[in-house]
């Protein structure tokens, strides 16, 4: 009797099968993540640093085999670190490295000024023009990304929207060369990026108890000051979240500089992209993007940390 | 009443009752509106130095509203508000002279306790010395010395409720603000700090307002008290003004339990109002001065605790202010019972009584039929 009732509780089927190799639904949920960041993360990665320890070669694929038989049940493995030895002995590859760095920092601080300001006057709005606001802000991806990096070449070009304006508002009398300078790269990415600073400030400055500012005036602090010693601080975990956002896609970013940067904007995305694709050396461009990935994991880790600090706080 | 030339002390007591007396906070026909809906509705009224004022009523009757209008957080549709002789219509949060507690605590949360004190003194701009010496002893004052290095989500919700008065407090305010300021703690602890508020203002010597909607909070603490109900003000006076003289069905209904009588004026004369009631099923002798024209519908209230309770018919009778019901329950609560009596018309009415007897001796008990009596002063007559 009481082995049909246990038997009707089980379940049938796919759960069944789950639940007789002792798999609970609970577990399933928990399990799937780690699935996911298996499927498209560690086993995609383990690829590129097993071709990163390739030597390369005229072949096709165009690198050595990490395994190789040598006579019946007898295998060698050969694994070389000449590519990143080559990579930290060339200078192109540390100035690349370095200049990335670089341009991701200054375009980061530009989304976060330009981010900033934005993200507070739709916290500030009317509430039932919020979510309008937002929607404007989310509206250039309904564009294609390659379309809105090739119209800002019109804008900046010397015969560009920009040019013109300024030379028909009498400000120049000489087009500014813009295009194809790394300010063309700063500005490119930070209007590329700049929803993904927004979005997360904005969460936070919505979420920011206006009670606090009125104590704050209560207190005697004028709405300025009030900002900078209420409003700022506790948007801090938004500015990380926002300067993370841009700062790691940044950090790869090839398009951009690519069409708008100019032959002099060296970043590391384009020197992969030449290793790969011009050279046709996989086991350097694998180097190359391995190196990059283990760059970006500090930047990656404080983006996790605030995350769940803030999920902690509420 | 009865002394009529005020003394001195009491002057000095009840502000409000000396002419010369200027008031600290005069709000004068204040109105705030939020579109359609009348929040706080023409409210006039004295707050005078050194006052424990309560704004007393339930949820939504505009206390908050009325508080915020003071700290300048809203501006009034209508009217004016002037502490100590100034007009505020357009002073800012930040220049009053006011200090508010507000019901969410509002602290800073990066900030540390200490911190959230100074706040307030470092925008003063405070020596850095005295402002140590302030913000420890405000610290010990709300006897949270130990806790100055904490953050706010470190505390207990009680630790929290004081280090939001301390910050309040530190600036000495001529007028504090006080928002349901122990609506978050349990019983227990809020009856202690309700002492301990008053102690605490004894010794600054600031003026409060406290808004709250727990009447015994309000009778507790308060040198007077404004009941509130739909955003107008139904009765300003001292706690026992308020409970012994309501002056409409509102406030009696509202503090304290109530019997209501409802009738009709017979006789109404300076020195007392005779009125006719069905439900007490005898004429009602009150002796306060009648101020109804005979005719008019009323209500008397009488208090629980004014009708005395028996089984032995009153020996004089001339049958006011009495009536005869049979007992339905009895609720002892140690120092006093309290029966529910139903009256032969079908009225049920309250009584309490001081347990004199042991319980044991007790001769009332279930459906007994017992008499109801109680004095002329016991009634107040009210009407809508
Ligand atoms: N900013 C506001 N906008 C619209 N209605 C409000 C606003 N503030 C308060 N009210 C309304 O005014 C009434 C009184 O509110 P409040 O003063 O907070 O009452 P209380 O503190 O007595 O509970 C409530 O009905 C509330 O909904
Ligand atoms: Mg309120």
């Amino acid at each position: 009797m009481a082995e049909t009732v246990q038997s009707e509780m089980r379940h049938t089927g796919f759960l069944g099968l789950l639940q007789r190799v002792g798999l609970s639904g609970r577990a399933l949920v928990m399990l799937l993540p780690y699935g996911w960041l298996l499927l498209f993360f560690l086993i995609p990665f383990l690829i590129v640093l097993k071709i990163a320890l390739a030597e390369s070669q005229m072949a096709i694929p165009p690198f050595t085999p990490l395994i190789e038989t040598v006579e019946e049940l007898k295998y060698q493995i050969t694994v070389t670190f000449y590519n990143f030895h080559y990579m930290l002995t060339d200078d192109l590859y540390v100035v690349a490295y370095l200049n990335s760095l670089k341009i991701a920092f200054i375009s980061t601080i530009c989304c976060l000024l330009v981010g900033y300001p934005v993200a507070y006057a739709i916290a500030k709005a009317d509430p039932k023009w919020r979510a309008p606001l937002l929607m404007l802000i989310i509206l250039p991806f309904w564009t294609s990304f390659l379309i809105r990096v090739y119209a800002w070449i019109g804008i900046l070009s010397n015969n560009g929207v920009l040019n013109n304006v300024l030379i028909w508002l009498g400000i120049i009398d000489q087009p500014l060369q813009i295009l194809y300078t790394p300010v063309a790269t700063y500005i490119g990415i930070t209007y590329s990026y700049l929803p993904f600073m927004i979005l997360p400030l904005y969460s936070t400055l919505e979420k920011l108890d206006n009670t606090l500012l009125e104590a704050a005036a209560d207190l005697g602090c004028p709405p300025w000051k009030a900002f900078l010693s209420i409003t700022l601080p506790l948007s801090i975990p938004g500015m990380i979240a926002g300067s993370m956002l841009v700062f790691i896609p940044a950090m790869g970013e090839f398009v951009i500089p690519e069409l708008l940067g100019g032959p002099d904007t060296l970043m590391i995305g384009r020197t992969l992209w030449t290793e790969f694709f011009n050279n046709r050396d996989w086991p350097l461009a694998s180097a190359v993007a391995v190196a990059l990935l283990l760059f970006l994991v500090v930047p990656i880790m404080i983006f996790q940390n605030v995350q769940s600090r803030q999920g902690e706080q509420q | 009443m009865a002394n009529a030339q005020p003394s001195r002390t009491q002057t000095k007591l009840e502000p409000w009752r000396d002419p010369n007396e200027k008031p600290y906070v005069r709000i004068e026909k204040v109105t705030k509106k939020f579109g359609d809906f009348t929040a706080v509705d023409d409210v006039s009224l004295s707050i005078y130095r050194g006052e424990f004022f309560s704004l007393l009523g339930g949820s939504g009757s505009g206390k908050t509203t009325l508080l915020r209008m003071l700290a300048g957080f809203e501006r009034p549709t209508e009217g004016k508000i002037f502490i100590d002789g100034v007009d505020m219509s357009n002073v800012p949060p930040y220049e009053r002279p006011v200090n508010m507690m507000f019901q969410s605590y509002a602290l800073f949360p990066h900030m540390s306790v200490e911190a959230n004190i100074a706040f307030g003194l470092h925008q003063d701009k405070v020596p850095a010395a005295e402002i140590k010496e302030r913000v420890a002893d405000v610290l010990n004052l709300v006897q949270l010395g130990q806790f100055g290095k904490r953050k706010p989500h470190q505390l207990s919700g009680g630790q929290r409720q004081r280090v939001a008065l301390a910050r309040a407090l530190v600036k000495r305010p001529k007028l504090l603000l006080l928002d349901e300021p122990l609506g978050a703690l349990d019983k227990k602890l809020r009856e202690q700090t309700q002492f301990e508020l008053v102690n605490i203002q004894e010794k600054v010597g600031i003026t409060f307002v406290v808004v709250t909607h727990d009447q015994e909070e309000a009778m507790t603490m308060s040198s007077r008290i404004a009941v509130m109900n739909r955003g107008y003000i139904a009765q300003i006076g001292t706690p026992t003004e308020i409970y012994e003289y309501p002056n409409s069905r509102f406030t009696a209904e509202f503090i304290g339990s109530v019997n209501m009588f409802h009738g009709r004026i017979v006789e109404s004369e300076p020195d007392h109002s005779l009125i006719r009631s069905d439900e007490a099923n005898c004429d009602l002798y009150v002796a306060h001065p009648g101020h109804l024209a005979p005719g008019t519908e009323c209500w008397v209230a009488v208090r629980p605790e004014k009708v005395s309770i028996s089984k032995d018919a009153p020996a004089t009778g001339d049958g006011r202010n009495q009536a005869t019901g049979v007992v339905k329950e009895i609720a002892y609560l140690g120092d006093v019972s309290i029966y529910e009596i139903l009256l032969d018309t079908g009225k049920r009415v309250r009584v309490t009584a001081p347990m004199v007897t042991r319980r044991t001796e007790m001769p009332i008990t279930w459906e007994d039929r017992v008499y109801l009596t109680w004095r002329p002063f016991a009634g107040s007559v009210l009407t809508n």
